[in-house]
């Protein structure tokens, strides 16, 4: 990023690392967790803010076995949601020897399930436990910036036959994922080179691009601006907040996220999202529409 | 410190048969505790404080303390005019009678603190009819902020109307906008009243992103609370989470690392420096100067991934912690390397974008006596910070009230008298200009290592401010602990609670195309004054 210093008067888009996922040293991107490693103990989930990260003790209704019949239970779950998390980084100081957050970022999903990542873990007695197996792994996806842009305008005159028209609507957040949100427009990631462009109103938008956990007071604007918006539409949340309410959940102020109160289609991770994973994440709800032709 | 006058003898002597004095947790605190049989001498205490004593309104905190001692209390926090220190007027509320004297009669900048404090805690003190911090179909006897309210509670929607001040005559209509609103930006409503071009009134009805912050914070660990500060408003993330910070090391004593007052610093300027830059782009989109727009743009973005290089996050987020900071941004070859070439290439193209405007004849045209805030206004509203210093009034805390390390380092205060679109475009430059010199002089600042104090448990039954100048302007928190250490009450006043009063004053008589870059040159909080 830092070659980007570049003199006035140059050309500054299309500078991207035409690799993927190369955040600088230190970035605070998608943490992973070493399960064979993980003792199960649960300082990490002790430590989650937003409860991204939780430590279970295995119930019937998440063991099955395949025919669905709920099987003896005793083990532990360790389980991270990346829809939650807003990589603080507080379960890396928790557990440095195995947990550490990665450069890079968790990709945007249609599926809200398909952000969480979860192990079992056995008892080996005397309160300590032991790893058995991975059973949900979230997606991981790694493109270049380019080359998501490049599905985008295709997919959108695929769609349409013609550009994606996108509103935004704030539904309460804190002005953090506008902030990138807004950057998509600036010279560097100029988004509308994509045929992405930014409108004015629900009228004439093919997308919602939805932020903060959908407050009281934005609820009816919410559900309005849904209805104003013509079919075939898509709805997109973009941050912690947007997923399931990030540091602030669900309470008298806040709904819990967009999904408890509009359809949602696909689901952005981050605190705010950066960028390209915002970029990214509105690929992944075009791929969800049938082609029109 | 040794030229601030004696005020506990002086306001001592004045009103000691109405007030207890005492010193607060925190060295530069000063609790006036008001005698519950003098109650009805509140405003007139006020006014002195304010109007003979010059001291300044920067916040009210309401408390339920009805679980401690039986009572509400008001804290009426003012800062003193020479030397560093507040002055906080302590006020009992009988909960019996939910009422105190009104203050807005010889202090109009307490007219929204006086008009929340109804709306969540029900205590009446501004009898204005007007709902404020809740909106039409909120319930009329809930208030949130009592400790028998749970955070949870599922509180029903009631029938109701905004009611708009409604102005009438021949040609007069109304333009309703928002909450969602055309460009990418958080949500509020604005009703004009408009007579062809020229703008006659503006209402604004705000606290649409009302996350129930303060609540939210109730019997939280604080340390666990500094995330929940990052997240009171994205654009000052880190100087909410510090302001906080401040908050729990001013109740506990803590003292801070040197390295770590120096890397504060250093990122509080960072997260001026992008957001004065990128408003200067804001306001030149707003006027359709599409060129500059982009120059500034590029610019913030420039400081954006500098952000994430420095600290692993673009907004600043997970660096503040109670006790320090979690990140050196210098700690690496590389790191230093950036920044140092930050300040030059960054200031190379702040100056080229100035010049940009400066010989822009169409740019400045719009810019010049637009939106403008007179020094009366400014003053008599409480407007604060970075729009306060663009209409002449000369106030800041780096200077007034020096935190972190900026009592280390040379800067001058921006001023400009105008109070235009213009000016506040001046303000921003100005100070952007002093960041890089802020940075220069730090960067030669090697304090030892030591990032973090050692943790220690907070300590119950304390209160303090806690207080930073950010980008937009003062902001002021006070917290108090809970018999465990845990928060028992976090008041957040972000500068935007006091400046979005300014916004209906500086566009009156203005075009209607003018309002979205007089409401830019302003850039207030939707989140930070909903919280």
């Amino acid at each position: 990023m830092l070659k980007n210093f570049r003199q006035w008067g140059k050309v500054v888009t299309g500078s991207f690392p035409d690799k993927p996922g190369e955040r600088p040293e230190g970035f605070r991107g998608k943490p992973v967790i070493d399960f064979p490693r993980c003792t199960a103990c649960d300082r990490c989930a002790e430590a989650c803010p937003t409860h991204a990260i939780t430590v279970t003790s295995e119930t019937a209704e998440n063991r099955k076995d395949a025919e669905g019949r709920p099987q003896e239970s005793g083990g532990r779950i360790v389980s991270i949601d990346y829809g939650s998390c807003i990589f603080c980084g507080e379960c890396e100081a928790a557990c440095p020897d195995t947990i550490h957050l990665t450069r890079e970022l968790q990709p945007a999903v249609s599926d809200r399930k398909s952000l969480i990542t979860r192990a079992r873990y056995r008892s080996r007695g005397s309160g300590s436990w032991e790893f058995v197996e991975i059973v949900a792994d979230a997606a991981s996806d790694r493109q270049s910036i380019e080359e998501i842009g490049a599905r985008v305008k295709a997919r959108a005159l695929e769609l349409f036959g013609r550009s994606l028209h996108i509103r935004e609507v704030d539904a309460g957040s804190c002005n953090g994922c506008e902030i990138e949100i807004t950057a998509l427009n600036n010279p560097v990631y100029d988004i509308e080179r994509f045929g992405i462009h930014f409108v004015a109103s629900p009228r004439h938008a093919d997308m919602l691009l939805v932020t903060g956990p959908v407050t009281r007071n934005m609820e009816i604007a919410l559900r309005q601006s849904l209805e104003a918006t013509p079919t075939p539409r898509m709805v997109v949340a973009a941050g912690a907040c947007a997923i399931g309410g990030g540091i602030f959940g669900k309470s008298y102020a806040s709904c819990g996220g967009v999904d408890k109160v509009i359809p949602v289609d696909v689901y952005i991770p981050g605190c705010p999202p950066h960028p390209e994973a915002l970029l990214q994440g509105i690929l992944t709800a075009m791929d969800r529409f049938p082609s029109r032709r | 410190m040794n030229d601030r006058p004696d005020y506990f003898t002086l306001i001592g002597q004045a009103l000691g048969d109405r007030l207890e004095l005492r010193d607060g947790a925190a060295p530069n605190e000063l609790y006036l505790s008001l005698k519950p049989e003098a109650l009805s001498s509140l405003p007139d205490i006020v006014a002195l404080l304010t109007r003979s004593l010059g001291a300044r309104f920067t916040t009210l905190v309401a408390n339920d303390e009805r679980a401690l001692n039986g009572g509400f209390f008001l804290y009426y926090v003012f800062s003193a005019p020479a030397g560093d220190l507040f002055l906080i007027l302590q006020v009992p509320v009988d909960p019996r009678h939910m009422e105190v004297p009104s203050v807005t009669p010889v202090l109009e900048a307490a007219n929204w603190f006086e008009r929340e404090l109804k709306d969540w805690f029900g205590i009446i003190a501004f009898p204005n009819i007007y709902r404020l911090a809740v909106h039409p179909d909120w319930p009329e006897d809930v208030h949130h902020m009592l400790k028998d309210f749970r955070s949870d509670s599922a509180v029903p929607r009631v029938p109701g109307t905004f009611d708009f001040k409604r102005v009438e005559g021949e040609g007069v209509f109304e333009i309703p906008v928002g909450p969602v609103h055309a460009g990418i930006i958080e949500p509020g409503h604005f009703r004009f009243s408009v007579a062809g071009e020229p703008i006659i009134n503006l209402d604004v009805q705000l606290f649409y992103t009302h996350k129930g912050t303060e609540k939210l914070a109730e019997g939280m660990d604080p340390r666990r609370a500094v995330f929940l500060a990052e997240r009171i408003s994205g654009d000052s993330s880190f100087a909410h989470a510090l302001a906080f910070c401040r908050c729990i090391e001013r109740l506990s004593g803590l003292e801070i690392p040197k390295r770590a007052e120096v890397v504060r610093t250093i990122v509080l300027e960072l997260e001026r420096l992008y957001n004065h830059i990128g408003d200067m782009g804001a306001i030149l989109l707003d006027v359709g100067y599409s060129v500059g727009a982009a120059s500034a743009f590029e610019l913030k973005e420039r400081f954006l991934s500098l952000n994430e290089t420095l600290t692993g996050s673009r907004l600043l987020r997970s660096v503040a912690a109670v006790g320090g900071v979690r990140r050196d941004p210098e700690d690496a070859v590389p790191k230093r390397q950036a920044l140092r070439e930050a300040v030059v290439t960054g200031r190379e193209g702040l100056e080229r974008l100035y010049d940009l405007i400066m010989s822009t004849s169409s740019v400045l045209d719009r810019l010049e006596t637009t939106g403008r805030l007179s020094r009366t206004d400014a003053f008599r509203l409480g407007i604060t910070g970075m729009a306060a210093r663009a209409s002449g009034i000369d106030r800041d805390f780096r200077r007034d009230h020096p935190h972190c390390a900026y009592s280390r380092v040379r800067f001058q205060v921006a001023q400009q008298k105008e109070g235009d679109v213009l000016a506040r475009l001046k303000v921003r430059v100005d100070e952007a200009r002093e960041s890089f010199s802020i940075l220069e002089q730090l960067l030669q600042q090697h304090l030892g290592e030591a990032l973090i104090a050692p943790v220690s448990p907070v300590p119950p039954g304390r209160c303090a401010l806690g207080y930073v100048e950010g980008w937009r302007g003062e902001i002021v928190h006070w917290a108090m602990t809970g018999p465990g250490g845990e928060l028992f009450r976090w008041k957040i006043t972000d500068p935007s609670f006091h400046n979005w009063r300014a916004l209906p004053v500086a566009v009156r008589n203005n075009i209607v195309p003018d309002f979205p870059v007089i409401n830019k040159s302003f850039n207030l909080s939707y989140s930070g004054n909903d919280r």
